[in-house]
């Protein structure tokens, strides 16, 4: 017991880290996995397919060797990043391609007289996407973009393999030093499970609350 | 562009959905304040060639001009270059269309539905937007329903809340199509009421429709297509009146009329 | 920057590649089966069962799908034992992990088929006599499968891609040949770029099967 509440600092610590990089990587996979998933939905071939298969390419790997590929290779081009960022970078990319998933399930549900009835108004691209799609497609986004925060803050507990001291990483280290692994990781998990289940009832309450709104 | 031009011009219009050629040649005048019925069986093209007035379809050969511009291609510097997407969004924002399943924007209230367009398209602020909407709703007859969303509506309120949202742009042409067509019986009346209105007002109108009674009452002209071509052209007493001396629209009118009992 | 490609290395050490892709499909495959284990017996539980045990399964469910997978490993590892006063190996260690993992999410899974059987189906068969455990067997159950094989597909395909955290236990997987290859020769683009497209490939061709199944067994809702 001691040992849980004497670790609590440190933890804390690397619980902050997690947060950012969590932070930063949602904040990051949404904006490009928007654009992407608008890409993909609407896009000319050639903006389309490259799209398509970064998406493709991308979940198909698993987030440890994407993390590890991009940390160990990022610095060979030349790029001078530091672990944090690398690892940052990695979990972005993963998450964007998820986003753009969301983002495309919920843009194309659309139906396509709303398109047609914004270009006949005059409407620009951007217009309709931002006064017509969006607003109605966003009852569609919600749920599963919150998903793929929690599935975020999961991916984030890998950043711990390269060296980043995480709350996963702070609580190994805190193992190192006491040698009591298993309260430690109770007390983790219990942090984790605070943090995600929060978040997954969030998306469960939105989901319930847009089920109210008829078509 | 000269007064006597008419406002749309259409010249061999052609235009194919892969091996289907739907539109084989069409030639169209629409003068200004005029009313244009286009009639004619399912398959005889006659809505694509409404949806290539406004670009919601391309067009493959041919022409349409709309008060002397060309719709879908820019043929400045003699080359044919299709029309990008701001030069469309621009194209269109004169050019009005009220739709079969009436498209209206489920997110927004019946005004601001009028209101996007004056706004985002016209740039108008939020206060003379909103009167200008307010204005043509009640001219539609829905004074009552202005904050109400497309869901609180019926159909005939819906699509009239449509016709408001095209004719508040101040477009130079409106196209309607099969406007009608997805309407309970008792629900159409109050809708060919507001069309019936805005012809008597000179809004120049190309309407798709089975509405014959109609078509003949409102229009300056109709026109019958078949197999993608003007089959017929003439005044509604030329079309519907006398004995038709074209057979395929004999048949035509003849189904529609047994119909209609 | 100097650098070149040199693949005879990974030719040379190609078996550890090779035999990791093997466990990692066999980790996958164990887990899944012990994961479907788990999942159904715990759905066909909380089915008609009262409000405590849908609290226990239910809580079950949650914690294992908001705790990092990576932690779930340490702690039945590491943790386990210390406290247990056992040890056990680490691929044991690990496919037990995996099939827990799996089972929470398998759980959804199978509750949601037993749910979309037709009731029809249920009274078909008390019409032509089938006692409860006949009905369970011939009717239910091969429904459910039929019902829930997307599903099961794709999960197995995420447990596989889920297999390369065994690495950190040190078990001799792909992911665990790819670091091992790596930090004996150096040579990281040649290991990425051959074992990337593995996973890829793998994931391809697992998916296709999927497919083939799909098209064969599967009821597909209209």
């Amino acid at each position: 017991m001691n040992v849980m509440l004497n670790s609590l600092p440190f933890l804390m610590q690397g619980l902050l880290v997690t947060l950012r990089v969590s932070g930063i990587v949602v904040a990051a996979a949404l904006v490009l996995g928007v654009l992407f998933g608008v890409g993909l939905s609407f896009g000319p071939r050639w903006v389309a397919w490259p799209l398509r298969i970064y998406s493709d390419l991308i979940r198909g790997l698993p987030l440890l060797v994407l993390i590890f590929c991009v940390y160990y290779m990022l610095p060979l081009t030349g790029l001078n990043v530091t672990s944090f960022w690398a690892a940052v970078a990695a979990l972005a990319a993963f998450q964007s391609a998820h986003v753009a998933e969301v983002t495309r399930g919920a843009v194309q549900s659309i139906p396509p007289g709303q398109h047609e009835a914004g270009k006949s108004i005059g409407l620009t691209f951007s217009q309709r996407m931002i006064y017509v799609v969006f607003p109605q497609a966003l009852r569609r986004f919600l749920p599963p973009w919150i998903n793929t925060v929690v599935s975020t803050v999961q991916g984030s507990a890998l950043v711990s393999l390269v060296g980043i001291v995480d709350l996963m990483l702070a609580i190994q280290q805190v193992i190192g030093r006491t040698f009591k692994p298993m309260p430690m990781y109770i007390l983790g998990a219990l942090i984790y499970f605070v943090i995600n289940y929060a978040l997954s009832l969030m998306s469960r309450m939105l989901e319930a609350r847009f089920a109210y709104v008829r078509e | 562009m000269s007064g006597n031009d008419p406002l749309v011009k259409v010249r061999g219009l052609t235009k194919s959905f892969g091996a289907n050629q739907v539109l084989q040649g069409v030639d169209l005048d629409v003068p200004k304040g005029s009313v244009v019925s286009i009639i004619g069986a399912s398959g005889s093209g006659k809505t694509t060639l409404l949806r290539c007035v406004n670009l919601l379809e391309t067009y493959d050969g041919g022409s349409i001009e709309v008060d002397g511009v060309e719709v879908g291609y820019d043929l400045s510097d003699g080359r044919r270059r299709p029309r990008g997407e701001r030069e469309l969004a621009g194209i269109r924002a004169d050019i009005g269309m009220v739709f079969q399943l009436f498209n209206l924007f489920p997110h927004l209230t019946a005004t601001e539905n009028v209101m996007l367009g004056l706004r985002k398209v016209r740039g108008m602020g939020k206060a003379e937007a909103r009167a200008a909407a307010e204005q043509w709703l009640v001219r539609v007859g829905l004074a009552d329903k202005l904050e109400s969303l497309p869901i609180e509506l019926s159909g005939g309120q819906q699509q009239r809340v449509g016709i408001a949202r095209a004719v508040a742009m101040n477009p130079k042409v409106l196209l309607l199509d099969e406007i009608t067509s997805a309407l309970d019986p008792e629900l159409v009346g109050e809708v060919l009421k507001v069309v019936r209105e805005l012809a008597r007002d000179g809004m120049t109108m190309m309407l798709v429709t089975h509405e014959m009674t109609f078509a003949r009452d409102v229009s300056s002209r109709v026109v019958f297509m078949d197999g993608g071509r003007v089959a017929v052209e003439g005044s509604p007493k030329d079309v519907f009146g006398a004995p038709a001396q074209h057979e395929r629209l004999r048949g035509f009118l003849a189904r529609i009329e047994l119909r209609d009992i | 920057m100097q650098y070149h490609l040199n693949y005879n290395f990974i030719w040379k050490y190609f078996d550890r590649l090779a035999w990791g892709l093997a466990l990692s499909l066999e980790l996958a495959t164990i887990g899944i089966l012990i994961g479907c284990i788990i999942g159904l017996a715990l759905a066909v539980l909380s089915h008609g069962a009262g409000r405590p045990v849908r609290f226990v399964v239910g809580a079950y469910v949650e914690f294992i799908r908001n705790v990092p997978l990576l932690l779930l490993v340490y702690l039945v590892f590491y943790g386990i034992p210390s406290v247990g006063g056992f040890a056990y190996d680490a691929t044991t260690s690990f496919t037990m992990t995996l099939a827990v993992y799996a089972g929470a999410y398998l759980v959804e899974v199978f509750r949601a088929g037993l749910d979309a059987i037709p009731k029809g189906l249920i009274d078909a068969g008390r019409a032509i006599g089938l006692t409860p455990a006949q009905r369970v067997l011939h009717v239910q159950l091969p429904t459910m499968f039929r019902i829930v094989l997307p599903s099961l597909g794709n999960a197995f395909i995420s447990l596989f891609k889920d297999t390369s955290l065994a690495t950190v236990l040190a078990v001799p997987e792909l992911m665990y040949g790819a670091n091992w290859i790596y930090t004996n020769t150096f040579r990281i683009v040649e290991v990425w770029t051959v074992v990337a497209p593995m996973y890829l490939v793998t994931g391809f061709i697992l998916l296709g099967c999927l497919r083939l199944l799909e098209r064969r067994f599967a009821i597909r809702r209209r």
